[in-house]
Order: C-alpha cells, then sequence, then structure tokens
C-alpha cells in the first residue's frame, strides 16, 4: 500500500484527534471492507442529509439499514427501532443523532459486535470515540461517510472538490482511488 | 507505514487532481471532448438529476477534463473545492447570483478592472442589487460602507490598474465580525503569489483566461470557497431551495454548499460553462505556473525600476518599488513580488499633451504588444482610459485612479533587457 496523503481539511478536531479519529488508512480500509451500515436517525424526507447518504451508499453497493424508533421502510429497507433490535451482523454504526446521544449508541454497537463507530460531520463526542476504540472498534468522529465514500472513489473530485489526494499511481478500477 | 504526506505547491501544480484512469493509463490530462455522458440505467440517471449520486450528466454542470482544472486550482489555493466557468466575468457574476437575493448590498472596493465595475454598477442593478464603491486603502471605509443588508465585500488582491494591494487579513475579520463573506479576485496574484484564503478570505475568484493560462489562447474563469464561512444565517444556502424540491443546500452539503449550489444552479441556469477544450489549456498553464511568475515577477521589478529612472517618465504604480504606498502590504501579502502588471505615466504639460504622449509611445513598441489582455507570456501594453476603463465615467475615472497619462504593461517572459531596450527605443522617439 502506498503512503497516504495527508487531510487537512474541513476539521474541526485537533491534529491529535484527527490521528485518533480521522486517518485516511483507517476510512478507506472501513470503505473497502464493510458492507452493511447501520444509519441511525436516517430520515425518510428524501430532501434530508441522511437520506442523501443512504441513497448514495446503497448506490455504491453497501446494504443500508435504517434504525429510527419511527419504523416503517426507508429506500427499500425495514426500519429498526434501535440498534439491538437488527436481527444481522452489521459492521458500521453510523450516526446522525446529537453528540450527548452518541454514548449510549457506542454502548450498544460494542453490544451487537460492529466493527465501526462512525460519528457524521459536526457529530463529535471524544469520550465516546475513546470508550468504542478501547472496546476494539474503529472509531470515525465528525466526517460524512458519503464525502469520504466520495473522496476515495472519484465522486467528490467529478463535481470539483478538492479530495486532496495526489498521486501518480495509476486507478486500479475505474473510478477508484481506494 | 510513512506519515501521510503534504505535497508541495509545484508537486500539486503537476498532480493534484489527476489520478491516470484504470482504463488508458493517459499521463496527460485527457480532453474529454463530450457534451453528454452515458447513464448506467434509469435510476442512475434520476439519482445524478436529485444529485443523490455524484457524476457526469452535461457538460454545462460538470465535465472530466473541467474537473481535473478545478480540483488542481483547489488545491493550488488551499480551499475546499472549485468551479470553472467560462471566464473572469462570469466567475465574479456567479459568486454574486449564487450568494444574493434582490434587496442585498455589496461593498466593493473601487480599484477595480473597468468591466468589473460596469457589472457591479449596471448589471446587478438590474437584479436589485446595490454596490457601495469605496476607496479600499483605508479599512474605515469598507466599515463605514456596511449596512444590515450588506451581505458580501468584495475587491481585487492587486488592483487593476493602479496596483494597490487589498488589506486581506483586516478585510476578512471585518467581514467576520459582521457575519459577511469576503469575495478577493486573485487575478493578477495567482495562488502562486497569494492565496488569500489563507489570510481569511471566504471566496477566491479567478480570470484564468490571465496567467494561469498563461499564453493568451482561452477564456475561463474559476471559483474557490475557502469552506469556512458558516452560511447557516445566508438565506441563499440555508433556506429550502425551490429549484431543488426544497433542498436545503447548507445542511446536506456542508462546506460544500456554496459550490453545489453555483454549479447545479447558477450555473446550469445561466449556462457560462467553460469548454473542455480550454479546461485543458488552463491546466496545461497551471502547470509551469510557478516557474512562469517567478520570471514574471523578475521581468516586472527590472521593468519598473528602468521607467522609474528614465527623464521622461513621471511616475511609476507598482507595489514592488519602495516608494508606493501599498509597498508594506506587498511584502506582507506577495511576498515574492506583486505580480507583472502595472501602470506609469509620461512627463507632460498637460493631460491632453500625456494622453498623446502616451498614445505615441504604444504606436512605437515593438515587442509589447498592443491589446486588451494582461497575464501573457508575452509582454503586453495599453491605454487604459480610452479601452480597458472607457465605459467609466469621469468620476468613475478619478476613483479607480485612470488618469489620461496613465499607460498599463503587463511584463512577458521575453529577455528582460529586450524589454528594456524596446521601451527606452519608443521613450526616445518622444518629443
Amino acid at each position: 500500500m502506498t503512503a497516504a496523503c495527508a487531510i487537512r481539511l474541513n476539521s474541526a478536531l485537533t491534529p491529535e484527534q484527527k490521528a485518533l479519529f480521522q486517518s485516511p488508512d483507517q476510512i478507506r480500509d472501513v470503505l473497502a471492507t464493510a458492507r452493511t451500515i447501520a444509519i441511525v436517525g436516517l430520515s425518510a424526507e428524501p430532501q434530508k442529509a441522511s437520506h442523501f447518504v443512504a441513497s448514495h451508499l446503497q448506490d455504491a453497493g453497501y446494504r443500508i439499514v435504517p434504525v429510527n424508533p419511527r419504523g416503517g421502510v426507508i429506500l427499500g429497507e425495514t426500519v429498526y427501532g434501535d440498534l439491538a433490535q437488527i436481527p444481522f451482523a452489521v459492521d458500521v454504526v453510523d450516526v446522525f443523532r446529537p453528540s450527548p446521544e452518541v454514548d449510549a449508541l457506542a454502548e450498544a454497537a460494542i453490544q451487537i459486535g460492529a466493527k465501526v463507530l462512525w460519528q457524521q460531520l459536526r457529530i463529535n463526542n471524544i469520550p465516546a470515540a475513546m470508550r468504542v476504540r478501547e472496546a476494539g472498534l474503529v472509531s470515525i468522529v465528525d466526517a460524512c461517510i458519503k464525502m469520504e465514500h466520495g473522496r476515495y472513489s472519484g465522486g467528490l473530485h467529478t463535481v470539483g472538490m478538492n479530495t486532496e489526494l495526489v498521486t501518480a499511481r495509476r486507478a486500479r478500477f475505474a473510478g477508484s482511488a481506494f | 507505514m510513512p506519515l501521510p504526506r503534504s505535497f508541495g505547491f509545484e508537486t500539486r501544480m503537476l498532480h493534484a487532481g489527476h489520478v491516470p484512469d484504470a482504463e488508458t493509463g493517459a499521463r496527460a490530462v485527457p480532453i474529454h471532448q463530450s457534451t453528454s455522458f452515458v447513464f448506467h440505467d434509469t435510476k442512475h440517471a434520476a439519482h445524478l438529476f436529485e444529485l443523490k449520486q455524484y457524476g457526469n450528466i452535461y457538460s454545462r454542470i460538470s465535465n472530466p477534463t473541467t474537473a481535473v482544472f478545478e480540483e488542481r486550482i483547489a488545491s493550488l489555493e488551499n480551499g475546499t473545492g472549485a468551479l470553472a466557468v467560462a471566464s473572469g466575468m462570469a466567475a465574479q457574476l456567479t459568486t454574486f447570483l449564487t450568494l444574493l437575493s434582490p434587496g442585498d448590498e455589496i461593498v466593493a472596493s473601487s480599484h477595480l478592472y473597468g468591466g468589473s465595475v460596469t457589472q457591479l454598477t449596471h448589471t446587478l442593478k438590474k437584479l436589485s442589487l446595490k454596490v457601495h464603491f469605496v476607496d479600499p486603502t483605508r479599512l474605515e471605509n469598507w466599515e463605514q460602507a456596511i449596512t444590515p443588508r450588506t451581505r458580501l465585500l468584495y475587491g481585487e488582491i492587486i488592483g487593476n490598474p493602479r496596483g494597490s494591494i487589498l488589506d486581506v487579513e483586516r478585510l476578512a475579520k471585518l467581514g467576520s465580525a459582521h457575519g459577511i463573506p469576503l469575495v478577493v479576485d486573485a487575478t493578477f496574484a495567482t495562488p502562486y503569489l497569494c492565496r488569500p484564503i489563507d489570510w481569511g478570505a471566504t471566496i477566491v475568484v479567478h480570470s484564468a483566461t490571465k496567467f494561469i493560462g498563461g499564453h493568451g489562447n482561452s477564456l475561463g474563469g474559476v471559483i474557490v470557497d475557502s469552506g469556512k464561512f458558516d452560511y447557516s444565517s445566508f438565506a441563499t444556502l440555508a433556506d429550502p431551495s425551490d429549484a431543488y424540491h426544497g433542498l436545503r443546500f447548507h445542511d446536506t452539503f456542508a462546506h460544500y454548499a456554496f459550490l453545489m449550489k453555483a454549479r447545479v444552479e447558477t450555473v446550469r441556469d445561466t449556462g457560462a460553462c467553460i469548454s473542455p477544450t480550454n479546461s485543458f489549456l488552463l491546466i496545461q498553464g497551471l502547470e509551469t505556473l510557478s516557474v512562469r511568475m517567478e520570471r514574471h515577477v523578475h521581468n516586472a521589478l527590472h521593468v519598473a525600476k528602468f521607467l522609474d529612472d528614465h527623464p521622461k517618465v513621471a511616475w511609476v504604480s507598482y507595489a514592488g518599488l519602495p516608494d508606493h504606498p501599498d509597498h508594506a502590504l506587498a511584502k506582507k501579502y506577495l511576498p515574492l513580488g506583486p505580480g507583472a502588471v502595472f501602470t506609469f505615466g509620461l512627463l507632460a504639460p498637460t493631460p491632453a499633451d500625456a494622453h498623446e504622449k502616451g498614445k505615441q509611445l504604444i504606436e512605437r513598441l515593438q515587442l509589447f504588444s498592443h491589446l486588451a489582455n494582461v497575464g501573457d507570456a508575452r509582454s503586453l501594453v495599453i491605454h487604459p482610459a480610452s479601452t480597458t476603463h472607457q465605459q467609466l465615467s469621469e468620476e468613475e475615472l478619478v476613483r479607480a485612479g485612470v488618469g489620461p497619462e496613465m499607460v498599463r504593461l503587463s511584463v512577458g517572459l521575453e529577455t528582460s533587457e529586450d524589454l528594456l531596450w524596446d521601451l527606452d527605443q519608443a521613450l526616445e522617439g518622444i518629443p
């Protein structure tokens, strides 16, 4: 694997926190290996940010699992009231809830055996992030999983955004820098 | 595992924004001269139109060659992203149309390119946008012009043509204190000489036609956003968009909101898009930007000093000379040199006489091309009062500092002694 480029823009974290919770290598690894992503706080409204993220992840080939006490079906997937109700394994718990709620979600993510707790952009509960890290999970904070996927899959580049990726290596397959 | 690397300016000038593609491995950036792009299926098409997937639909909105130019310039400016458009004029208009609503106000420097003054004064008036022009050299002028309706501050980092330097850091702080974004036209500087975002500017616009392209062959403009401004109270970005089923750009796209809206609403609707071939030529320009700019500022200083010492020259206005009022600001913001465009005037007893002598000088020059552009690899000359700033009123000309005797040079990459020879022989022939 080649050396990663430093990703410095658009983060409220300190450099020390970035090293723990926004490692480009870890993010690339999560995106390359995860298959099932539970999205806590996914909205049924098509114009909400969480809905954009879920739709994008589905199009990219991930199975999304909506978690929302309102229940029902979103984007063709059954909505579960909480993480404990999901009857199959999930790789990533992606959080669209305010930071104070992340403590309980971190415990639940550990309980269900998730491999990753991902706190979305502007959500940064550092103690909860440390807790899951100590429990052996990958812990991502204050980052958007759609934007990160877009960074490494070429999507963000398509709309002129600064991915901060610099390499003279040939892409391994179409539209990917994983 | 080696530490993550932050690559230098020159490296990014050559590599940022372009990963050689898996299929062909083409090393040069391919020119995707295609209006439109085939969808995988109907669902893919729908999701692209809903903005739920990133991807190309139509080159009015995005294009793979243009995307390389955009990401590269965003990287060089330390911005979160960029949007390339048809010209520098389109870049600033796109910015205004994206951020402002009817009734909003702009406070702008009066030291602007004549075409910009015209756009701000007349075209924006048709859209019920009001502009207050201020002498940019005193911060209190900006502060006094701010009203509760002010939504944008606008200035050129190196003012055209007088060469005044915008105090970006202090102006950005003023804007920030009032919740107003600062938009800086950095055309004359290029990201090699000054990166306004590093000093707090919100948005940077360029006429890429000039030094970025650098060879006088392609029109283009570009808008770079810092991604750092809080647009949550900006109606145009925070409120639901009628043009996208109530989408709230700020909520959904966060630090990409301004650029996404500018692309998928403003440029989609105005059609002020760039040609892919022009994007390619501008990328070619970027790849040698640092080398050319070093030479441009070297030659400019050489020529400016020569003219400053010449007995027939009354004044030279180049912030690289110690007697320029903004020399200290130039050293702060443009330590490698304040660009390669500057003005001078010939000694003459009356304004009419000065105007006449300026015209004679232009007629006698052999190497300086007489045309209406700047930033070419070749040296250029023009008389602003009768050309680039001709549409301005007498009062506006005074405000912009454009006198009848003023001659503007854009110093190119020729052998600098040859440029001195040319000016010398032309001045020699003037009575």
